[in-house]
This record gives structure tokens, sequence and C-alpha cells, in this order.
């Protein structure tokens, strides 16, 4: 049984290669609950396909994935459960295109929580609200920018009431100018306690918000600290030499 | 203004096929459509012999019959257009289920389908189907021109499959993975997710289909069908004049023409529309 003092996401030794593409190669990591871990490395290193795994929207080969205690990977999980519990939001925002916003926030619970309508419909007001986008309820997504529709999709994944939130290189698609006001968002669910494993190219943010910074090369973490030590005296030449050309 | 001419090689934008649409028919087109019928008129009238009444009387005589076959070519074409999409619609998804039997038997079906010429079909079903059925303690007959819409909206079917397919294919597919995150089923996303927005992708090529399957219902002339192909035909070998045969077709020909080409404008504005997102 799981209790809040294990870690929340739990990663051993998970491995994963797409034909003979290693992607994953006996990765690690801990999640405790209201915790901050940013992942971050070179493209390629398997990031984003680790979020997926974490949803179970990609299966492993081995290794064990628990999330509040639960393997992910058995074939006798529910998964439509755990994708209740675990929140997450693309690179390319993936809104549907055919529903408004306030919409796009209602559907899920709507139709897979089957909540009432009118709760629902008060609390997805209330997180366009939170996200900052009052007033463009009923927008279309092709009338929203880039970071109008990362903040809506943050906005529907949250209206699951997660108990954790995978970011997806979620400001890499936006222009320099929205991608502030996406971190901002971000910033304030971390501060309020939400679980977040957050993959990100930006590093000044990660290095504000993160309790926990993961760098991942090739499959496998080759380093991990609070982000004062990780960014201050990494001890891997590898992580060195990323660190030396991104900062 | 940058000079537009220079020594060095230089690298034209590369484009995607056709730029510029083919420009609509216009008013132009229509009156060289009506040149040419009362041009054939013309010669029809010149080779008549001088008793006989004129060409135009005669068409105009016979078009309240004709209407009536055209009617019919309308009616065959509604019906076998609703069957062929509600079968087809099911087909497509079965091109798509997860279940491998399910998805071989799908593809088999569309293929044979598909690839069968209409006339062919048209004939299977005009001699395999009985020409009554009974339901329960009735009767219900079924008419030559029943069977052959049947037939039709075989054809129908495997092409919607096809297009169902395709517009499945062409959804992001970040568009199922979110829909899955959000612990939506299979089911789920299909209905509320992927297949509202295919109906904007099918709308223009399913409209074209139905414009194909509207000439294409002439074809049932062949099995004997009473539409307005076979009264065409019916009226010449009653007036047994050979130069009402130029006018005559090319008069049933205008009437597809007119009926069909509006629905193929409608096709490519909406194809335009929905290119700008």
């Amino acid at each position: 049984m799981w209790t809040p003092d294990q870690p929340l996401i739990r990663i051993r030794d998970v491995h994963l290669a797409f034909g003979v593409v290693t992607v994953l190669n006996g990765i690690s990591l801990d999640v405790m609950q209201g915790a901050v871990i940013c992942v971050i490395g070179p493209s390629g290193a398997g990031k984003s396909t680790l979020l997926r795994c974490i949803n179970a929207l990609v299966p492993i080969d081995r290794g064990s994935i628990l999330v509040e205690g639960q393997e992910v990977h058995d074939p006798k999980l529910d998964k439509l459960a755990l994708r209740r519990k675990v929140g997450m939001v693309f690179q390319q925002y993936n809104l549907f295109p055919h529903r408004t916003a306030l919409d796009n926030i209602m559907m899920a619970p709507l139709h897979v929580l089957k909540r009432p309508r009118g709760e629902v419909k008060q609390e997805a007001r209330a997180l366009m609200r939170k996200v900052r986008l009052e007033g463009k309820e009923g927008a279309y997504p092709g009338e929203l920018s880039g970071g109008q529709q990362q903040r809506v999709a943050i906005a529907r994944s949250l209206a699951m009431q997660p108990d954790v939130m995978l970011f997806d290189e979620v400001t890499a698609a936006l222009d320099p100018e929205t991608v502030k006001e996406v971190l901002v968002t971000i910033r304030e669910l971390a501060e309020e306690g939400m679980t977040c494993v957050i993959v990100t190219h930006e590093m000044g943010f990660a290095r504000e918000i993160a309790d926990e910074i993961y760098f991942t090369d090739r499959g496998v973490v080759v380093e991990h600290g609070p982000p004062a030590e990780f960014f201050a005296n990494s001890r891997d030449p590898r992580t060195r030499q990323f660190l030396s050309q991104i900062l | 203004m940058i000079a537009n001419s220079t020594d060095l090689p230089v690298l034209k934008p590369f484009r995607l096929g056709a730029q510029t649409p083919a420009p609509p028919l216009g008013r132009r087109h229509g009156a060289l459509l009506v040149i040419a019928l009362a041009l054939a008129v013309g010669i029809g009238e010149a080779a008549a012999a001088p008793a006989a009444p004129s060409i135009i009387a005669t068409i105009l005589k016979w078009t309240p019959l004709l209407a009536q076959g055209f009617a019919l070519n309308i009616a065959m074409s509604f019906l076998a257009m609703a069957i062929g999409t509600l079968l087809g619609v099911a087909l497509g998804l079965g091109l798509i289920s997860l279940l491998r039997p399910v998805r071989g038997g799908a593809r088999f079906v569309t293929e044979f389908f598909r690839n069968a010429p209409w006339l062919v079909l048209l004939f299977y079903c005009m001699l395999l189907l009985p020409f009554e059925i009974r339901v329960g303690d009735a009767i219900v007959p079924l008419p030559g021109w029943m069977k052959s819409t049947l037939g039709l909206s075989l054809a129908v079917m495997a092409n919607v499959a096809e297009l169902v397919r395709g517009a499945v294919k062409s959804i992001p597919f970040g568009q199922w993975e979110a829909a899955e995150a959000l612990a939506f089923t299979r089911m789920q996303t299909l209905r509320m997710v992927i297949l509202p927005q295919c109906v904007k992708r099918m709308t223009p090529p399913w409209m074209n289909l139905y414009a194909i399957l509207t000439v294409g219902t002439a074809l049932t002339s062949v099995v004997g069908v009473s539409e307005a192909m076979t009264l065409t035909g019916d009226v010449l070998a009653s007036e047994n004049r050979t130069e009402l045969l130029v006018p005559m077709y090319l008069y049933l020909l205008l009437w597809f023409f007119i009926y069909c080409y509006p629905i193929a404008r409608a096709t490519t504005a909406l194809e335009r529309r929905f290119q700008v997102r």
C-alpha cells in the first residue's frame, strides 16, 4: 500500500528500445509528493519517452515504474485509472481544434469522470481564470496564440485533478515572449504544491523552480542533485559539456 | 525595390502543385453549351424531312417524361449515397480496428467493391437479388431500380470506407495522445475527438463522390431501369428520327450537367475554405 512518505513516482532500471534504437537504457528516478523535478539533457536522451512511459502511453521493455505504488506496466493495470492521476501537457499543446477552450477543459471531466455538467463548468471557468484566460472561454484553439493554447492545455489537464503533472517541453514550440506566461503558470502550480515532472530546455527556469535536477543522456541518468549544487559543481564531464553549450 | 535580375544562381521558390486553381466555368461556357445544343438542333433540323415537326418542339414534348426519369436518377443517387455512407462509415471503422481479423475482413470487402466495375455490381445485384422479399407475413417487392440502387451503394460504401480511413489517418497523432492522456477510451476518442474533425475533411471528397454517383446512375439504363437515359432511348425509338439522336442526348447531358456542376463548384469552394484553418 502506498503512503505519501514513499515516492509518488518510482522508476527503476527502465529499458526501452524502438527497433534497434535504444531509447531508455536503465533509467531510475524518484519523485516525492509535492516535489518539482526537472529533467534536462540533449535531444534524443529519451526525456519525452520517459514521460510517456509514466502514464503508459508507451510500454516499456523491462524495469519498473510505480505510480503511487502501482506498477504502470502490469498488464492488468487499469490504464484509465492511472491516467486520471497523471496529467500531461505536450509540446504541441494538442488541444482539440473543433471545440472551444472551455469545452476542451470540460470534455474529460464530463465524459471520463462522468461528473455533473454544472459543477464541471464552474470549475472550468475557475481554471480559465487561474491560467489568466478569462474571457477566452468561447475561443477556438486556432484563435489563440501558442502561449494561450498551452495554458488552456494546462487547465485541461488540471481539470482531471491529477496527483502529478508531466510537462513535456511545453515551451519549446512557443515564441520567446510567450514562454514566460506559460512558465509563470507552471511556477504557480508548483508553489501550490503540485507534484511536477518537467522536461525542459529552459535552464534558468529549471534552476529556479526545481527541487531536483536530473541530467539524462542516451537513456540513462548521468547525474542529479538540487539545482544550486548541480549547476555550480557538476561532476560528470558529459554534464559539464552540456551545460557549457547551453548556458 | 530590389532588382530581380542577378547573375548568381537563384533557387526559385518551390511550389507544391498548381497554385492557380482552374477558373470556374462562367457565362461564356454556359453560352458555349447552349450554342452546341443550338448547333446540334440546327444540323438535325437541316437533315430532317421537310414535313417533320421541329426538333425543339419534339424535345419539349418529351421533357415531362424525361424529367420523370431524371427524378428517378436523383432518388437513386440520394438513396445509394445514404445507404453507402452508412455502411461505408461502419466499414471504415473496421479498417482502423485494432482487431486484426476485423481489419483484414474490412480491407478485403473494401478493396473488392472499390475495384469492381460499377456495371458488374449492378448486374450481380439485378441477377442475385430476388424480385420480392418476405418480411414476416408481408411480401415486399424489390423493383429493378431498388436493386440497382443497392448495387450502386456497394460501390459508394467501399469508397466512403476509404475516405473515413484516410481522414482518420490524417488527424495528427498528438490528438490521439492528448485524448489518451486524459483517460478517454478508444471509442470515446474516436467519437468525440477524431471523427468530428474527420467530418470537415471528408465533406469535399464525399460531395465529389456524390456527383460521380449521380452521373453513374445513368448506368442503370443498361440493366433496364426506367431512368432518364433509358427513357431517352425509348423516346428516340418511338420517334424513329435519326436527326434527333444528337440533340436528344445532348439535352440529357445538360440535365446532368446542370445538376452536378454546382456540386463540383461547392466542393472546390469548401476545399478552399478548409485549407485556411
